[in-house]
């Protein structure tokens, strides 16, 4: 096989799986934090998590562009501080892809919390159990739909990343060129036959991911009206 | 030294379904006693037993356990509901979903106790379903569910919101023993909101009632309720279930706490300020003569 092909697809898995596994671990305590917080900013932060749903990628790749910069102060601090040059690197692409996926975590799991009955949380606390044996025995099990359609939604979503990619990243084989840039690429060189076989390859994954969640989420359907 | 009481002065402010409202409450409880707060819906009966599970807070005033202070707005206390040893019955049971009958006691248990468990599914006729979900359970089933869990821990505190409401007479009389029981088995304070007058009477030493988030009347539940004017020798609380007019007296139909069926003659003016649905207490003050004509 193609050792271009296999390297390209090799960089979307691991951005997509990366992306997912950071998410994961930063979109459950925030969710669980949105869905618990009284505080007056709330709309203005959920807002902004929201934000990447409606903006072009090229804006939000525009701003990391302008953050990573060395002649910005993060961008300065990281290249004297670690030696890190963000832009044009897969670390810089990962950021951003994060940032640009954030929604697609958070707002399932922020859905499936706050339509859980008040009542579990509190009966749980007034058994005597904190707010963290809270989560992870009473409430995230009660939800499980909603992380099955949070994780898939943000690993599809990462899959087929485009605009962000393209600004923050570029298309560098080997380190920043995704499936999604380089049916772009080989479309552009006239090479029909490999962006087909790209194009395909995408389209099928986020079928198998989409089904998915739609039969777990029918499954949870029935199983709550028995 | 314990001082052995739960002391409680507190205001808040509320918004209920008949616009804003402000429930005050200056009551002391002693401990050990199980305690009834009646009152319609709507009136502060809830908000009453979250201030003392601190899953509310009130606006100002102070909230005392024994010797431990629990709630105090001016030195800034809030002690978390963890904190408290309680259980708290919801009206909506809260069974978690993803646990079976036997999960959701146990989980309640600082310490795995299987006897214990076995036994609140024993008493609590749950011990053919404790494999199942709670999905799969009635209404009346899950209330016992929620009755067992809020036991399994032990508490020192016990708090019931309508505990008994899904359940048919047979099987409330039965669970009221239960509590009664738990009560003083395991040397809990209980506090249980109940409007049902019945209920009060047969499990409460103490009734707290509440109208428009106000204390209107505590104390003993025979003193609160009735005249005290009245010193009859049989007394039995009930409802009004239907009024019937014969020739010129009526028949009133009144139902008894043990669903027991009573008829009493009253006459027109008896009936001035009395309805169906009225709670009422039948009593008879003295022997009384009825004349029957001689063959």
């Amino acid at each position: 096989m193609d050792p271009q092909f296999t390297q390209t697809l090799w960089i979307t898995l691991k951005l997509a799986v990366s992306t997912t596994a950071i998410l994961i671990l930063i979109g459950l305590p925030f969710a669980y934090w949105l869905a618990d917080t009284k505080l007056k900013i709330k709309p203005l932060i959920e807002a902004l998590v929201s934000m990447p749903m409606v903006l072009p990628p090229s804006v939000i790749g525009y701003y990391m562009l302008v953050i990573y910069s060395p002649r910005n102060w993060f961008g300065s601090w990281l290249g004297k501080v670690f030696d890190v040059r963000l832009a044009f690197s897969f670390e810089g692409v990962l950021i951003a892809s994060v940032i640009f996926s954030l929604p697609f975590m958070v707002q399932p799991l922020h859905n499936g919390l706050r339509a859980l009955p008040n009542s579990l949380r509190e009966a749980s606390y007034t058994l005597g159990k904190s707010k963290v044996t809270t989560f992870f025995r009473v409430l995230l099990p009660n939800i499980k739909p909603s992380v099955i359609t949070a994780v898939a939604l943000t690993f599809a979503h990462s899959i087929g990343e485009f605009g962000v990619v393209l600004m923050v990243g570029g298309n560098m084989p080997g380190e920043t060129r995704v499936a999604s840039i380089a049916i772009y690429d080989e479309v552009q060189s006239l090479n029909f036959e490999a962006a087909n076989r790209y194009a395909v390859i995408l389209f099928l994954t986020s079928l198998v991911l989409l089904t998915t969640i739609y039969s777990v989420n029918k499954k949870y359907d029935t199983w709550k009206m028995v | 030294m314990e001082n052995g009481l739960i002391f409680i002065d507190i205001e808040k402010q509320m918004l209920t379904a008949n616009g804003p409202m402000k429930l005050v409450v200056q009551t002391t409880i002693q401990l050990g006693e199980l305690v009834a707060v009646f009152g319609e819906s709507g009136v502060g009966k809830t908000t009453l037993l979250r201030i003392l599970a601190g899953l509310s807070a009130p606006d100002k005033g102070m909230v005392s356990f024994g010797n431990t202070v629990w709630f105090d707005s001016e030195k800034q206390i809030n002690i978390a509901p963890q904190q408290r040893n309680i259980s708290f019955m919801f009206q909506d049971f809260a069974i978690f979903p993803n646990m079976t009958v036997e999960q959701n006691i146990q989980f309640a248990q600082p310490e795995k106790n299987h006897s214990f468990v076995a036994e609140l599914l024993e008493v609590f006729g749950l011990t053919e379903f404790r494999k199942y979900r709670p999905n799969g359970l009635s209404g009346g089933q899950k209330q016992r569910v929620a009755l067992a869990r809020a036991l399994a821990r032990k508490p020192k505190l016990l708090l019931l919101d309508e505990p008994l409401s899904a359940l048919d007479s047979e099987m409330r009389n039965a669970l009221q023993n239960e509590i009664a029981k738990a009560n003083q088995r395991l040397g809990l304070t209980t506090i249980i909101v109940s409007h049902d007058l019945n209920e009060v009477f047969r499990l409460a030493s103490v009734v707290i009632c509440i109208e428009n988030g106000l204390v209107t009347r505590s104390g003993k539940p025979e003193d609160v309720f009735s005249d005290n004017s009245i010193s009859g020798k049989v007394q039995i609380t009930g409802q009004i279930a239907r009024i019937q007019k014969q020739d010129t007296v009526y028949v009133v139909t009144v139902i008894s706490g043990n669903n027991q069926i009573i008829k009493v003659i009253a006459f027109e003016n008896d009936l001035e300020n009395l309805g169906v649905g009225d709670r009422v207490m039948v009593f008879s003050k003295a022997f009384n003569p009825i004349l029957s004509r001689l063959r």
